[in-house]
């Protein structure tokens, strides 16, 4: 019997690009109902991390298990499907559809409806497309972008392209919900208000992993901090334990010559 | 600009407005005169010449190879150069089946038809569709090519001499409706010149252009059914940013294979009906050219919108028949039209909707940036 407060276990993850290895022997874990910041400097991995969670990189060796199930080899949609939702670092909506159809497209993850339902409108149809689209509008009020719902994403302002991104990834229903900086080019005020938003979807029943670079954001909203450089995981631990931990200081301010991102 | 713009607006609005049985109405009256047009032969707009018929006929089968290619192209975003291969494999199947090989009534081999090129799509989408963009583009072309060229030298597929004596329609002979004669300037109702409902003949095409444009209607229903579903967001998704998409949970790869599917179980219908019309086929009606006229179609027309191909294709195969007394001027002015409008509207004709809407947002954006450094100017040019 897995542990079943450990939603996410990643073990001795190592993944090398060529010559290049991007994460070093790296292990930590998720729990349930926890929001797990993801922290480092530039270059440190955590994309590249989130990237053989969800998996579009396959790790060179270790292993991730999610609910005690391994996803290597997965493919990404089965991963999504599975219950591992994301955003990401660069917002990458589809612009052409609207805020509604974004959501429905996260939404879908969880529907079946093929050619042979939509053609001839069979039940099935009818009800998901009926329950995709109140649990659209329900999270696009929960972002507070519902008035946006019928506008093209590419339409929207920056910040709520940002929170539709977060909507899209709820609509998928997962269990674990990976940010990739999604306070990237918000102002303080902003960010204060996405904190409050994001500790809202942990209080919703999701568990959440953040990758955030602002140091007052990571401290201020999560439970726990897994700190990467150069691939290999140097500390983890509360945010109080973190901003004390020598190393992490060292490779945030750097020490001597080390200034190397 | 601005002006164009709203007015345009207004009037999709008043339409859109309209109560729900108005609008039925609407598109009963729209569906009845395009039943009619061949009977009614309106000056202008009839062909001088060519048969008007028969005109129509190519007409509606460019239509359901437009919408078919839609699909493909214009939904999921997979630039298929070798559609004419699925025209090529529906023809040939409803030939041998009905002609060369075998006996069959064509109602019975028109479906096998349609199966055997779905199949072909999967066959072909299968490998294909984990190659992205060009790459896509160029084995579809080659896929085209080696239809044509398997038919040119297969004693079994009938060579370069084709297959003659492909069945008809079957006939239902109820009663006659006599055409319309503008010969004196105002219409006449002509007893002697009339068309037999429904009588597949080989004189009279005016029954097979019935029968096409039934099935681009059928086609065009079943393709807003699908197109506003589940099945349509996850094209629109693959296409916009396929990998964005798969993370979201879209089994690309099986949409991507469906949209193929769907598409080459149209282009095989229409390949079937126009051997089935011209009851004789070979390899010399499946060429290259045919693949790029149904892609210029799409494209003229406005990819992803299934109005803007069905004009498309209108365009690509009506006009030429219309204005056949400038037929050796035709590809010179269909490539100086193809450059025109790639400088003046990229989009195609008749862009979808929601593409028009992001682009107005944009310029405004650009002409609220730019207002100073000579954007004006720009915007002139382009209203």
């Amino acid at each position: 019997m897995p542990d079943h407060t450990k939603v996410l276990e990643v073990e001795n993850l190592t993944l090398k690009f060529g010559g290049l290895t991007a994460l070093d022997d790296v292990s930590f874990h998720i729990a349930e109902g926890e929001i797990l910041g993801l922290i480092g400097p530039n270059g440190a991995g955590k994309t590249t991390c989130f990237n053989a969670i969800t998996g579009v990189y396959r790790p060179t060796s270790g292993s991730i298990r999610f609910r005690g199930e391994s996803l290597v080899g997965k493919k990404r949609f089965q991963i999504t499907q599975a219950g591992i939702a994301r955003t990401f670092q660069n917002i990458r909506l589809f612009p052409t559809m609207t805020a509604l159809e974004n959501v429905l497209v996260g939404a879908d993850a969880r529907h079946s409806t093929g050619i042979f339902s939509a053609l001839f409108r069979l039940p099935k149809h009818r009800r998901e497309e009926a329950e995709g689209h109140d649990r659209a509008m329900e999270l696009l009020r929960f972002m507070g972008i519902q008035r946006h719902a019928d506008e093209l994403a590419a339409n929207l302002s920056y910040g709520d392209q940002r929170r539709l991104e977060i909507a899209r990834a709820m609509a998928t229903n997962p269990k674990l919900i990976c940010l990739d900086e999604p306070a990237a080019g918000f102002n303080p005020e902003e960010k204060r208000v996405l904190m409050d938003l994001i500790r809202k979807v942990r209080d919703q029943g999701y568990t959440v992993l953040l990758i955030e670079h602002d140091m007052r954001l990571v401290m201020g909203v999560t439970d726990r901090i897994v700190v990467l450089e150069f691939g290999k995981l140097i500390a983890e631990g509360s945010p109080a334990e973190i901003r004390d931990n020598p190393a992490v200081i060292a490779a945030y301010l750097g020490v001597e010559e080390e200034d190397a991102s | 600009m601005s002006n164009k713009t709203s007015k345009a607006g207004g009037f999709r609005a008043r339409v859109t407005g309209l109560p729900k049985p108005v609008k039925f109405l609407g598109w009963i009256v729209l569906a009845l005169l395009a039943y009619a047009l061949p009977l009614l032969e309106p000056p202008f707009i009839s062909t001088p010449g060519v048969d008007f018929g028969g005109v129509l006929f190519v007409v509606t089968m460019y239509g359901l190879v437009a919408l078919g290619l839609n699909i493909v192209v214009g939904y999921a975003g997979l630039l298929d150069l070798g559609y004419v291969g699925f025209y090529a494999i529906g023809a040939y199947t409803v030939a041998i089946l009905t002609s060369f090989h075998a006996n069959w009534p064509l109602l019975l081999a028109l479906p096998v038809g349609m199966l055997a090129t779905l199949l072909g799509g999967i066959i072909l989408g299968t490998p294909t569709l984990r190659v992205r963009g060009d790459y896509l583009a160029i084995v579809t072309l080659g896929f085209g090519e080696i239809i044509r060229l398997v038919a040119v030298n297969t004693e079994w597929l009938g060579t370069s001499k084709g297959i003659s004596n492909i069945a008809r329609p079957p006939s239902l002979e109820l009663f006659e409706i006599p055409h319309l004669n503008w010969d004196t300037g105002v219409p006449l109702v002509d007893f002697n010149d009339s068309t037999t409902f429904i009588e597949f003949g080989v004189l009279d095409q005016i029954p097979y252009y019935w029968m096409g444009l039934t099935v681009v209607i059928l086609v065009l229903i079943a393709d807003k059914l699908i197109k506003d579903s589940r099945v349509g967001r996850a094209w629109e998704a693959t296409r916009e940013d396929e990998d964005a998409a798969e993370l979201m949970g879209v089994p690309t790869f099986r949409f991507k294979l469906l949209a193929f599917a769907t598409g080459a179980f149209v282009g095989g219908l229409a390949g079937g009906l126009y051997a089935s019309r011209q009851s004789f086929i070979n390899p010399q009606s499946f060429l290259l050219l045919f693949s790029i006229l149904f892609l210029a179609a799409v494209v003229i027309g406005g990819q992803g919108n299934r109005w803007g191909v069905l004009v498309g294709a209108v365009l690509v195969a009506y006009l030429p028949q219309r204005f056949r007394e400038f037929d050796d001027f035709r590809v010179l002015v269909f490539g100086l039209a193809l450059v025109a409008l790639a400088i003046l509207r990229p989009e195609g004709l008749f862009p979808p909707r929601r593409t028009v809407r992001a682009k107005q947002l944009e310029q405004e954006l650009d002409e609220l940036e730019g207002a100073h450094d000579g954007h004006d100017g720009e915007a002139a040019a382009r209203a």
